[in-house]
């Protein structure tokens, strides 16, 4: 029996190990490790409210946008203003949410997943007259390959046409999720940590030429989404079919749903939202989210066990740094005490299970063409399936959005910070569900609490011994090189982790750095 | 491989307790882009090799860690070390690990102290790398430092440089690294007392602000949205260095208080805590005699 190490994996946003151990080139158990650590939820005691919305924003330089909007959603409901929100104010946050998801969708799949199927050195053939492809001909012949080289090398399947087009791809995908972070700063400010989503509404009324210059923006967007970015995933599919079948996880899926259509319903789970929330299991059979059934299990984290089975909204954390069989620093969130995977594909198989019109023709053509029943979802390139067409669903919204935009109505609406109060803000990230606690004393935070996408995945075994959805997806695959296991980094990768929101709860003390160790 | 007569200028990139806002930041820079940054000679003749990018490169694992032991061997003097993040120290670092070595994990800070010390030179970029930023904010959990801190406790004395921000902008470090590879190291006087490119950082906010008239002339605005000057809301352009007012963000779309929001003096050391509460006004004895 092997084990093979992966530290650091890259191209995730934070800082990831992944143990696996091989038994006759198969996995036989997997152990996902976060390994930094910053307290932010520590950080954020005692402060005025209203910096939970600038700080949390600095969890992840990734999808900020969506920790601005679960913050000023737990701090609207805090605030007694949840049903109060101006419809101008309520369709910038969206607007601006949604061109974050745009960035980080492209982002995903060019810049963070593409080079474990795209071989860029194939360039070296290319023959072509595009400029930029010619760029990348000359910077291979010059030699110096970094950041490009070293890599796992072996299965790069695709033909050297594909591969050039797709390196072409990647290029001007840097140019469409940079123009996506241009269209969110329009009303944003700035981005990474846009200025604009505040509690109350947003800072920036909506002008003629403001709405003009991000439906430009837009509709160039929804082009590349429409003319590259999903044909892409499509060739990457039909090149490594195999994949449809990998990575399975958990079965089980969960959506808090996202971009509000309704601006005066308190309870998000009501709320009536572009992105529905609901589970929805391998049968395709839909429940709907009861927020209560959250909770956090500790057995296999570094926490006092006393800690464990908690609704975040009385959320402890209590390390426990030598804690006999923890081995990871992220809690297990459970929903009714079962392992649920969240992220685009919980919200595109929810909305196929209830009959979305657009969402059912999308994914049943990509089924069809693919001969795959619904079962195929779940996989590897289920998910990045299910990221490009949500990418489409919520740029296509978008554009519809803008013009319900009604300049010289208000943006934004006045409060008063009360001395005691509590708060929840739940809404889809790019990346999955997204909660966020507060509880407000003397005017201040006396506790903040969130539970954020990475934390669902990437989890560690709960208190009766599941593993977390990663580590579920890991266990049973096949891996061909274990000098080269392409398939638990692509496994890993189509979750799109982000660890730096995975981990930012914890408060550890003293572990020695040769205890860091799984086995 | 043909014979080239191109320069290659080594890049290692860090990054410790942090967000890698920054690195997407600079995936934002437009003339030049990233892609010229990463593929073209960036200066005629010089070629910024990005070896190691935790959010970018291809490889993962063993493979990427032997980059950097490489680096640390073999070139050293001869490569640019970029540090996005803050360096927890607590507990000898045990708060961010990168990587491992002959099975023993390799903390943030061992990377910082032995690539910082073998480096031509060294950027810490953001307000975390270059000032402890939101994870040094109180009460500091991991005892979080900047750069300048670990360099000045264990006697490192390679050149450095400070780009703050949260994030910073990416012509404030594309401009620095084609000043680098133009004319090199900046002089002393090329910086500021926190080791700030004075192009860069050498005005407050508040001087080039546009809504500054409003300012002057007692126009306030009374809640967020409204137009006017910031400042009753808490806007910190007063007492923060940076030039967002006149080079604006994301292809010159708009900047913060252009938007609307209050400055949160992300630039400045000691943000978070001594910029906020970000919504309540600086007392008038904090702001500098501007223009004078």
């Amino acid at each position: 029996m092997g084990k093979i190490v992966i530290d650091p994996i890259t191209r995730i946003e934070g800082h990831l190990k992944i143990e696996a151990v091989v038994d006759d080139g198969q996995v036989k158990e997997a152990y996902s490790s976060g390994t930094l650590f910053r307290g932010l939820e520590i950080i954020l005691r005692g402060r005025d409210p209203r910096d939970a919305q600038r700080i949390t924003q600095r969890i992840c330089g990734v999808c900020p946008a969506i920790h601005a909007t679960a913050a000023t959603l737990n701090l609207d409901s805090a605030f007694g203003i949840a049903d109060k929100i101006p419809d101008n104010g309520r369709i910038i946050r969206n607007l601006i949410l949604g061109s974050n998801f745009i960035q980080s969708h492209v982002l995903h799949f060019y810049h963070l997943a593409a080079l474990d199927y795209v071989d860029v050195t194939k360039v070296a053939h290319y023959e072509g007259n595009d400029p930029a492809l010619n760029a990348v001909k000359d910077f291979i012949e010059r030699g110096a390959l970094g950041p490009f080289v070293p890599r796992y090398e072996g299965d790069y399947r695709l033909p050297d046409e594909i591969d050039q087009l797709a390196t072409a791809h990647y290029l001007e995908a840097l140019a469409a999720r940079r123009k996506a972070h241009e269209m969110l700063a329009i009303f944003g400010g700035k981005m990474p940590h846009d200025m604009g989503i505040v509690p109350g509404g947003v800072t920036q009324p909506p002008t003629i030429d403001k709405i003009a210059a991000f439906l430009w923006r837009l509709n160039e967007l929804r082009d590349f989404i429409d003319r590259v970015y999903i044909p892409d995933v499509l060739a990457v599919a039909e090149n490594y079919p195999d994949y449809f079948e990998i990575g399975t996880g958990c079965g089980n899926l969960l959506a808090y749903g996202a971009f509000d259509l309704d601006g005066h319903e308190p309870d998000l789970l009501k709320r009536d939202r572009l992105l529905k929330s609901g589970t929805v299991s391998t049968d395709l059979k839909l429940g709907e989210v009861n927020a209560a059934k959250i909770a956090e299990e500790v057995k296999h984290s570094w926490y006092a066990d006393v800690s464990t089975g908690r609704h975040p909204s009385q959320g402890m954390t209590e390390p426990q740094p030598d804690k006999e069989g923890a081995y990871s620093w992220l809690k297990s969130p459970r929903y009714g005490g079962q392992v649920y995977e969240v992220g685009p594909l919980a919200r595109m198989v929810v909305a196929y299970a209830q009959g979305s019109p657009t969402v059912k023709e999308m994914v049943g053509s990509t089924l069809a063409r693919f001969k795959a029943s619904p079962a195929a979802l779940f996989s590897v390139l289920g998910r990045h399936a299910a990221r490009a067409l949500e990418c489409k669903v919520v740029a296509d919204a978008m554009a519809d959005w803008l013009l319900e935009l009604k300049p010289g109505e208000p943006v934004y609406t006045e409060y008063t910070i009360p001395q005691e109060s509590t708060g929840m803000g739940l809404v889809g990230g790019p990346r999955g569900a997204l909660g966020h606690w507060v509880e407000v004393r003397d005017h201040k935070i006396a506790n903040y609490q969130c539970v954020v996408p990475t934390t669902w995945n990437a989890s560690p075994r709960d208190d009766k011994g599941q593993p977390g959805p990663i580590e579920q997806a890991l266990t049973g695959t096949r891996v061909k090189d274990e000098d080269n296991p392409f398939e638990i980094v692509r496994i890993v990768r189509s979750f799109d982790p982000c660890l730096a929101c995975a981990v930012h709860l914890v408060t550890p003390k003293g572990r020695s750095l040769g205890k860091f160790r799984v086995l | 491989m043909r014979e080239s007569k191109t320069q290659e200028y080594p890049v290692i990139w860090l990054q410790g307790a942090g967000c890698s806002g920054c690195a997407v930041s600079l995936l934002n820079a437009v003339s030049p882009s990233v892609r010229n940054v990463l593929v073209d000679e960036v200066i005629p003749g010089k070629h910024v090799n990005l070896r190691f990018h935790p959010t970018v490169m291809a490889g993962a694992g063993d493979p990427v860690i032997e980059v950097l032991e490489e680096a640390e061997q073999n070139l050293k003097g001869g490569y640019l070390l970029v540090v996005e993040g803050s360096v927890p120290t607590a507990e000898d670092g045990v708060y961010c690990v990168i990587g491992e070595n002959d099975e023993e994990p390799i903390s943030m800070l061992s990377h910082v102290e032995s690539l910082g010390r073998e480096a031509m030179a060294v950027i810490a970029l953001g307000t975390c790398a270059a000032f402890g930023g939101v994870p040094a904010g109180k009460p500091n959990p991991t005892q979080c430092q900047s750069v300048q801190e670990v360099f000045s406790s264990r006697s490192i004395t390679t050149p450095l440089i400070n780009i703050p921000g949260c994030p910073p902008h990416p012509d404030w470090f594309v401009g620095t690294v084609a000043s680098i590879l133009l004319v090199g190291l900046p002089s002393p006087d090329e910086l500021d007392v926190h080791l700030r490119p004075k192009l860069f950082f050498g005005d407050l906010i508040h001087e080039n602000c546009p809504r500054r008239a409003y300012f002057d002339e007692g126009k306030f605005a009374k809640k967020l949205s409204d137009p006017y000057c910031l400042y009753e809301l808490g806007c910190k352009g007063p007492v923060t260095h940076a030039d967002c007012p006149t080079r604006l963000w994301n292809n010159g779309v708009n900047w913060c208080v252009g938007n609307g929001s209050p400055c949160i003096g992300c630039c400045e050391p000691g943000f978070p805590d001594v910029v906020s509460p970000f919504y309540e006004k600086i007392t008038d004895e904090a702001i500098p005699n501007i223009g004078a």
